[in-house]
């Protein structure tokens, strides 16, 4: 490991910028002439759309124009780009989603029309003069009930209000398994629905040059050259040479900004009609109105365990809501994203898993940061440690006795997907030490001679990332290949531009990318610059999200430094009189083996720009690009303990210990990975203890804003304690896993499982999430009657 | 109609003509260009547009641009000294307390008025002073350990 190479925690470069003030995030940007949207949205859940009147506010000061659904007939409508067959053989029903309503509105907030007007202010006004007659219709709201008989409809191709029912798994093999099993643990309950809440609303600048024809949008995005791909491929907006999507930094994605959503698609249609560049910016209100939600799952799920505590089958039902259109990648999350996680880290014999998406009258929903992992993980940790109170083992005990041995990896789980490595129960050791789990018994009593209960509680998850082998994905769906690229460029003068298809909006890679490259070719790591995030210098990219831009990304960064070392040896070679296979390179240097003839690699880039004296019939230049489509997906996996207390007169929760142990393969920054376990955590905490998207039952989202909705702050949450225990991955050249969504798989269930810990003394056996006080507080006096 | 506004911003008198319903942040960003200073709620809870006026932590969300009529304003971008960062920004450089970025100069601004009134905060005293900042991407812990390390560099 050099000063900073892999594995060193060199601190990130680009924070000078932001603790500065001299970020560039989109609402950042302005243009000259530049005008400014502003949408109608629908105030109801579910009505038909009679008319929109237009003429007065049309009238109104700077305003150049306004346009409804029908004025962009000419434009595809959203899409999903994962497709599922259903258990009936049957396409799923993804039904039309235009980017501005046509006919009816399905959620409260969809966009009815856009008004365009020369200053914000203006395009609000008018916006608000803006008369839609709407036909209202009751409202679907709750996903349990959504496919009963009597509901609403809400979209023709979707008869009950059903997208797709799936399966996975031989049901009748494993019902056979229950039947015969000593002790069968059943659960329900809820993964509540989430908002994902990036502080950077989503925001998006879009140009047309009538001159070159050519589209430029610059958008808060975590795929640009998805969004162009879709928006040309589907949306028709340009041809995609004539279009060009810029995320500059953008603050905060957790998926959220993966989606191609409608104010992009009208926005690059609208600047093409009106000439001038437009900006949008939503408000926080409107954030929680339009950015896709997470989770929404109603599960029952029970697990077969032999006397002798083995796990022998899991059987899972889940209605899964997809809100009131399929977003982008919606349907991928509860099924190839949830059911093939069901193992865990466990030799669980048989699995069957039935998922039912539906849907309602609320605000899509999709991937949110670990996406159908954590409602995964969920499953699978609550089960597990229920299973160990019925049962009256130790919790971590009961795992270890049903983990993954080390020794049998490649380890195919019943639920098609194979393992590459791990070291399961020594993490868990590992996790017990930092959690001081010898001491927590004392603690407990100590804690209860003061009048107050507390419990302990585990998650020992796995989830599947890198996304993604893309022949594995493409079998199972997936509209895209899910590749990577990278191209490195040395300059004549010796520094290195490194052009990754993958985007950073917080996780660092300037840095982290930089110390890859600096460590592989030996190149000083200042010399080394990270560029993304414009279609217009990047060759092309998947993004970022599926924690994949190390083992992706990162793996093509390495392929790309591979083909410069195989160019420069040829050069070298040349330059010092030697043969090819005589040249090794190591720290920077080809060197002659065996001598000191050696040559700088900023010395070889320097001779393929100026190639005086140079190998016959190689092609000057030094700049080598790479795809890197992966073998496999990777799994990280560790145990996260959480120790909670309690306090029975007021219901609320506070946790006093959070340790991780998570391995994640090689480590190319330690402390950037640690802030992303921290992260993680922090959300999972959230989603545990106090955040919920709530609809009442018009269809109205209750908890819409930050005086609603709970978003954890700094009082809120614990320290962490973090470790790692990384057994490198064989199937990527770096060694990596993933460390993005880690935190946010396992934490819900390590805070869930203490509290059910702590309340189990008095008598509470369930609670949902999130376990705010009142519902603590009501379970406890609910046990006492 | 517009009203002229005159104040001092980071240190140079400045003064534009604005509407009167403009807020001190959509100054600072439309009329002065000033974009260091971000907007991520509208209910004035994510604390992302603190900045200092007259010396106090004032989100820049809740006062009118004509309220700050003659008023002392520092943003972020007044903090550093020409290239050297001011020791709370290189503290939340060298501890990892920003991802993203964009609750980051709020987050800053906070943590100077925090230090100016308490120079030596405990843990859980940091903890609650952040009430009014929000950040998604840190879990707070790398936040915290920043203005704790931020404070003893100021301490010197």
């Amino acid at each position: 490991m050099t000063e900073q190479g892999i594995g060193a925690a060199v601190a990130r470069r680009e924070d000078r910028r932001f603790v500065t003030g001299q970020g560039h995030y989109t609402d950042d940007i302005n243009r000259r002439g530049q005008t400014y949207a502003c949408f109608v949205r629908s105030p109801h859940a579910h009505a038909t759309l009679n008319g929109v009147d237009t003429a007065a506010a049309g009238a109104m000061p700077g305003v150049r124009a306004i346009f409804v659904g029908e004025d962009m007939a000419e434009v595809g409508p959203l899409i999903c780009g994962w497709a599922i067959t259903d258990v009936n053989g049957e396409p799923f029903r993804a039904p039309p989603h235009p980017a501005l309503a046509i006919g009816k509105v399905n959620y409260a907030g969809e966009a009815v029309a856009v008004v365009i007007a020369d200053t914000l202010e203006q395009a609000k006004d008018a916006a608000a003069a803006v008369e839609v007659d709407y036909g209202l219709l009751d409202a679907v709201v709750d996903p349990a009930q959504a496919t009963a008989g009597g509901q609403p409809q809400i979209h023709e191709a979707a008869p009950g209000n059903l997208s797709f029912e799936w399966a996975l798994g031989d049901k009748a093999a494993v019902d056979a398994v229950f039947d015969g099993a000593a002790h069968v643990t059943s659960l329900e309950f809820a993964n509540n629905r989430l908002v994902p809440n990036a502080m950077e609303p989503r925001a998006c600048v879009a140009e047309y040059d009538a001159g070159s024809g050519e589209h430029t949008l610059h958008i808060a995005s975590q795929n640009p050259h998805v969004h162009r791909l879709v928006m040309s491929a589907f949306h028709g907006l340009a041809p995609e040479h004539k279009l060009r999507v810029v995320a500059p930094d953008v603050g905060g994605g957790f998926g959220s900004k993966i989606f191609i959503y409608a104010e992009e698609v009208v926005l690059t249609w609208a600047a093409s009609r009106v000439r001038r560049p437009i900006k949008w910016t939503a408000e926080r209100s409107e954030s929680f109105l339009t950015d896709a939600h997470g989770r929404d799952h109603v599960t029952t799920a029970e697990l077969a365990l032999d006397s002798d505590g083995k796990f022998l089958a899991m059987r899972v039902d889940t209605t899964a809501n997809m809100g009131a259109y399929l977003s982008t990648f919606a349907s991928a999350v509860p099924t190839y994203l949830y059911a093939t996680l069901l193992a865990g880290q466990y030799t669980t014999g048989g699995i069957y898993c039935n998922v039912k998406a539906v849907f309602t009258n609320t605000v899509p929903v999709d991937a949110y940061r670990g996406a159908g992992r954590p409602e995964a993980a969920y499953v699978v940790e609550r089960l597990v440690e229920a299973a160990a109170a019925e049962t009256g083992r130790d919790p971590a005990d009961l795992r270890k006795t049903n983990f993954v041995p080390t020794d049998a990896f490649p380890y195919e789980t019943p639920v098609i997907m194979q393992y590459d490595c791990g070291d399961f129960a020594g993490s868990m050791d590992q996790a017990l030490d930092l959690a001081g789990y010898g001491g927590f018994q004392a603690r407990k009593a100590e804690s209860k001679a003061g009048g107050r209960l507390r419990g302990i509680g585990f998650s020992s998850y796995i989830e599947a990332c890198g996304v993604a082998p893309s022949a594995a994905a493409g079998s199972l769906g997936a509209g895209v290949g899910l590749w990577e690229s990278a191209n490195i460029r040395f300059n004549p003068t010796g520094n290195v531009q490194l052009f990754t298809g993958c985007h950073s909006h917080g996780q660092g890679h300037e840095t982290a990318y930089a110390q890859i490259v600096a460590d592989k070719l030996g190149v000083p790591y200042e010399q080394v610059e990270v560029i993304h995030g414009d279609s217009s210098k990047i060759p092309f990219g998947m993004g970022t999200y599926g924690s994949r831009s190390a083992a992706v990304g990162g793996s093509a960064i390495v392929k790309a430094a591979d083909k410069v070392i195989e160019k420069g040896r040829k050069i070298a070679a040349h330059t010092l009189e030697a043969s090819e296979d005589d040249i090794e390179f190591a720290g920077g240097n080809f060197t002659v083996k065996g001598t000191d003839k050696a040559m700088n690699i900023a010395e070889v880039a320097f001779t393929a720009y100026v190639p005086h004296n140079y190998p016959e019939g190689l092609e000057p230049g030094l700049d080598e690009t790479a795809f890197y489509d992966p073998l496999n997906f990777s799994f990280p996996a560790g145990t996260h303990i959480c120790e909670v207390e309690v306090d029975p007169e007021t219901g609320s929760v506070s946790i006093e210990r959070y340790a991780a142990v998570d391995d994640f393969g090689v480590l190319i920054n330690p402390l950037i990975v640690e802030g992303q376990v921290h992260g993680g955590i922090g959300q999972g905490v959230g989603q545990a203890m106090l955040e919920h998207a709530v609809y009442d039952g018009a269809g109205q989202l209750v908890s819409g804003s930050y005086m609603d909705y709970t978003m954890p702050r700094a009082d809120d949450v614990p320290s962490y304690d973090v470790g790692f225990n990384g057994v490198p991955s064989p199937l990527n050249p770096l060694g990596v896993k993933g460390c993005g969504e880690a935190g946010a798989i396992a934490a819900p269930a390590a805070v869930m499982n203490a509290v059910h810990d702590a309340l189990r003394d008095v008598g509470v056996g369930h609670i949902e999430m999130p376990a705010t006080p009142l519902r603590v507080w009501q379970a406890i006096q609910d046990a006492a009657a | 109609m517009t009203v002229s506004v005159s104040l001092t911003v980071n240190g140079e008198a400045v003064s534009a003509d604005v509407e009167p319903r403009t807020l001190l942040v959509q100054m600072l960003r439309e009329e002065l260009g000033l974009t260091g200073t971000h907007v991520g709620c509208d209910t004035s809870q994510c604390g992302a547009c603190v900045v200092h006026v007259d010396g106090e932590s004032v989100k820049a969300c809740t006062l009118l641009a004509v309220q700050a009529e003659g008023a002392d304003v520092k943003t972020i971008e007044g903090v550093a000294d020409g290239d050297t960062l001011h020791p709370m920004q290189q503290a939340f450089h060298e501890n990892h307390g920003l991802q993203c970025g964009f609750c980051t100069p709020g987050m800053i601004m906070s943590a100077l008025d925090l230090v100016k009134n308490n120079p030596d905060p405990s843990e859980r005293e940091i903890r609650e002073w952040l009430e009014g900042n929000l950040c998604r991407c840190t879990g707070y812990h790398n936040i915290v350990k920043s203005i704790d390390a931020g404070a003893r560099a100021m301490r010197g």
